[in-house]
C-alpha cells in the first residue's frame, strides 16, 4: 500500500512539475529574451544569454525617442492609482447599503445589477464611446476614472458577499450606542473587511493595468498612451521590431502584476473563491 | 445564501430582523407621520445611490441606445437615419465577414472553453492530493492568468510562434519540420486556442474551492463500502462538483465569445481573415469605420447568441448539474 502510495504520488508530482514548467516556460523565456540580442532570440533554442548585457532596458524604455516608457508608465498609474482608489470607496460604500438595509425593492435593485455583471461589455460600449465623445472626454482619463467613482458591479457584489459574513449585532450594538449609520461603517465594517478590500484592490489594479480595449479606443494622441498601447505600438511599424527591447518592456509592463501577486497571494484566492468571477 | 457559485444565488437577501426596530419603537402616532418615510432602512438608498445614478447612466442608457443605434445609420460624420432592420439584413445577406467571423468565434470557444476547464480540472483535482509544496504549485499555474489579455503576454505569444522562433527551433530538435504557426487557418487559431488555455489559473482555483467543500465523510464511507478511486471520482467528485463546472462554463463562455486582444494583437486577423474574430469585427466596424449603427446590430447579435446558449445551458443544466437540495434555492 504504502509503496503503491508512493508510486503515484511521484507520478503526480511529475505531472505537476512538467506542466508548471510550461506554464511558466513562457515567462522565463521572456526574462532570459531581454539580455539577448535579436540573433539570440530567434532561430535559437537556447535559454540562457550568452552573455548579459542592459542594453534593451535602456534602448526598449526610451521608446519613441520624443516619448518615453516613462511616459507610458506615468499614465498608466495616474489611470490606475485613481480607479482602484474609486472603486474601492464606491464598493464599501455602496455594498453597505446593500447588505445592511432592507429598504424597498432592494431585492429589485440587487437582481438588476446582478444582470448587469452578466451583460457582455460589447453591447454597450458603442453608446458609451458617443455619451464620452459628446461629454468631450476621448483622450482623457475621465472615461476611466468617472464611471469608476458610481460603482463596478462585480466588485459592489464581492463585497455584498463579505459583508453578509459578518455579524450584524456588531453594527446593531453600535447603533444603540449611539452611531450613525455612516459611522457604523467607518469605524466598524470597514476594518474587519480588509481581506475584501484588499481582494478588490488587487482585482481592480490587474484589469485596469492590463485593460487594452479601453485606451485603444479612447486614447489617441501617444503622449496620453499607456503602457499596453506604448507596447502595441512598439510592434505595430513592422518594419524594423528591435525584438530585444520591446521583450525588455514587456518584462517591466507586467511586473508590477507579478509583485503584486506576489505580496497578496491570499486574498487572490479569497477574492476568487467568494465570487468565482473570471481572470 | 450567496452560495460560491453564481448559479446558485438566492436574490433574497434575509430580513433584517433587528434587535433596533424591536427595541426603539416611536409612539404610534409620530410613527405614521414622521418616521416612516425616514426608517433606518431607508438610508440604505442613500448608500446605493451613486450605484443607481451609475446604472442609468453607464448601464440602461447605453444599453437601451445600443438597441436604438442598431436600428440606424448612425456613423458619427452625420446625423444618424431610422433604417429598419437594414443593418441586420445587410449582416446576414451582404456582409462576406460576418459568417466567416462567427464560425470562427464559435469554433474557437467550442474547443477552447471545454480544454481550458478540462485542464482547469485535472490540475484541480491533482493539487488536491494533499502534496507538498501546493501553493508553490498553485503560484505557477496562476501566474499566466493575472495576466490576462496583456499586451506583454500577447507579444510574447508572438515572439514563441514566429517561423523562426523558440517553438519551432524546440520542435527541430525533435527532427519536426518547422511549422508556419501564423500562417495557416488552423494553427493560426491554435495557437489562440493555446494561449487561452495556457491562462486556466482562475478556473483552477475555483475547482479546488469546490473540490474543498466536499465533504470528507463521504469518501471516508465510499471507502469502507469498498469503492474504487474511479468510482468514487465518478460517483461523488464529478457529481459535487458540477455545479462548479456549470458555473464556469458560462463565465468561460461569455468571455470566449468575446476574445478580442489575442488575435487582434497576435495574428491582426490573420491569414485572409481566418482568425478575423467576432470582437475584432465589432471593433473595426465601431472604431475604425466609425459604423456606429451597424457594429450595434452586430453586437446585439452576439448578445442573442450568448443569451441563447447561457439559456440552453440553464435549462440542460437541470439533467447534468446536482444539487444538494434537490435544486431548490
Amino acid at each position: 500500500m504504502n509503496q503503491k502510495k508512493f508510486i503515484s504520488n511521484a507520478i503526480s508530482y511529475f505531472i505537476l512539475i512538467a506542466i508548471g514548467w510550461l506554464m511558466i516556460y513562457p515567462l522565463i523565456w521572456l526574462f532570459f529574451a531581454t539580455f539577448k540580442n535579436n540573433n539570440e532570440i530567434f532561430g535559437n533554442k537556447t535559454l540562457f544569454p550568452s552573455s548579459i548585457s542592459f542594453d534593451a532596458y535602456i534602448n526598449g524604455w526610451k521608446a519613441t525617442g520624443q516619448v518615453t516608457y516613462t511616459v507610458f508608465f506615468g499614465n498608466t498609474f495616474s489611470i490606475v492609482i485613481p480607479v482602484v482608489v474609486f472603486t474601492v470607496l464606491s464598493a464599501i460604500f455602496i455594498s453597505y447599503g446593500f447588505a445592511r438595509f432592507n429598504f424597498k425593492f432592494r431585492n429589485v435593485f440587487f437582481i438588476m445589477m446582478l444582470a448587469t455583471m452578466m451583460l457582455p461589455g460589447s453591447v454597450i460600449v458603442v453608446p458609451q464611446y458617443i455619451m464620452f465623445r459628446t461629454f468631450g472626454w476621448l483622450n482623457t482619463y475621465n472615461v476611466f476614472i468617472v464611471p469608476s467613482l458610481f460603482g463596478t458591479p462585480f466588485f459592489i457584489f464581492l463585497m455584498v458577499q463579505f459583508l453578509r459574513g459578518i455579524p450584524k449585532e456588531l453594527d446593531e450594538s453600535a447603533y444603540i450606542d449611539g452611531c450613525n449609520s455612516f459611522r457604523i461603517l467607518w469605524q466598524i465594517l470597514v476594518p474587519l473587511c480588509k481581506p475584501a478590500i484588499f481582494s478588490v484592490i488587487v482585482f481592480r489594479f490587474l484589469w485596469t493595468w492590463n485593460d487594452f480595449f479601453g485606451p485603444l479606443i479612447y486614447l489617441n494622441s501617444v503622449k496620453r498612451y499607456t503602457i499596453a498601447l506604448g507596447l502595441r505600438m512598439s510592434i505595430d511599424n513592422e518594419a524594423a521590431i528591435a525584438w530585444p527591447n520591446i521583450m525588455a518592456m514587456s518584462l517591466l509592463s507586467i511586473m508590477p502584476c507579478i509583485l503584486l501577486f506576489f505580496f497578496s497571494q491570499n486574498y487572490f484566492v479569497e477574492g476568487i473563491t467568494t465570487t468565482g468571477l473570471k481572470g | 445564501m450567496f452560495g460560491l457559485f453564481g448559479c446558485r444565488i438566492n436574490f433574497n437577501i434575509e430580513e433584517r430582523g433587528s434587535i433596533v426596530s424591536n427595541t426603539l419603537k416611536m409612539p404610534a402616532n409620530i410613527k405614521k407621520k414622521f418616521y416612516k418615510p425616514f426608517r433606518r432602512e431607508n438610508i440604505g438608498l442613500v448608500y446605493i445611490l451613486p450605484w443607481f445614478i451609475g446604472f442609468l447612466v453607464f448601464g440602461l442608457y447605453p444599453f437601451i441606445a445600443s438597441i436604438v443605434y442598431s436600428f440606424t445609420d448612425y456613423t458619427l460624420l452625420k446625423p444618424p437615419n431610422f433604417v429598419g432592420i437594414q443593418n441586420y439584413i445587410t449582416m446576414f445577406t451582404t456582409d462576406k465577414d460576418f459568417y466567416k467571423s462567427l464560425t470562427v468565434t464559435i469554433i474557437y470557444s467550442v474547443v477552447a472553453v471545454p480544454c481550458k476547464l478540462t485542464s482547469a480540472l485535472i490540475i484541480a483535482l491533482l493539487m488536491n492530493m494533499k502534496l507538498k509544496a501546493v501553493n508553490l504549485f498553485r503560484t505557477a499555474y496562476y501566474i499566466p492568468s493575472i495576466l490576462g489579455g496583456s499586451v506583454a503576454v500577447a507579444i510574447v505569444w508572438k515572439a514563441l510562434f514566429v517561423n523562426n522562433g523558440v517553438i519551432n527551433s524546440i520542435l527541430s530538435t525533435f527532427g519536426i519540420a518547422p511549422v508556419k504557426w501564423l500562417g495557416s487557418p488552423a494553427s493560426a487559431i491554435s495557437i489562440i486556442v493555446l494561449l487561452n488555455i495556457w491562462q486556466f489559473g482562475s478556473s483552477m482555483v475555483i475547482f479546488l474551492a469546490g473540490l474543498k467543500q466536499i465533504p470528507q465523510e463521504l469518501y471516508e464511507v465510499a471507502r469502507v463500502d469498498g469503492a474504487g478511486k474511479f468510482r468514487i471520482f465518478y460517483k461523488i467528485t464529478i457529481p459535487l462538483l458540477t455545479p462548479v463546472i456549470f458555473f464556469n462554463l458560462i463565465m468561460q463562455l461569455i468571455h470566449s465569445l468575446q476574445e478580442f486582444s489575442a488575435p487582434f494583437l497576435i495574428t491582426n486577423g490573420g491569414p485572409m481573415k481566418f482568425t478575423y474574430f467576432y470582437g475584432m469585427k465589432l471593433y473595426e466596424y465601431g472604431f475604425k469605420f466609425y459604423k456606429m449603427g451597424y457594429s450595434c446590430a452586430l453586437s446585439w447579435f452576439l448578445f442573442a447568441i450568448i443569451l441563447a446558449l447561457t439559456a440552453l445551458i440553464f435549462r440542460s443544466s437541470n439533467s447534468w448539474v446536482y444539487y444538494e437540495d434537490g435544486g431548490k434555492s
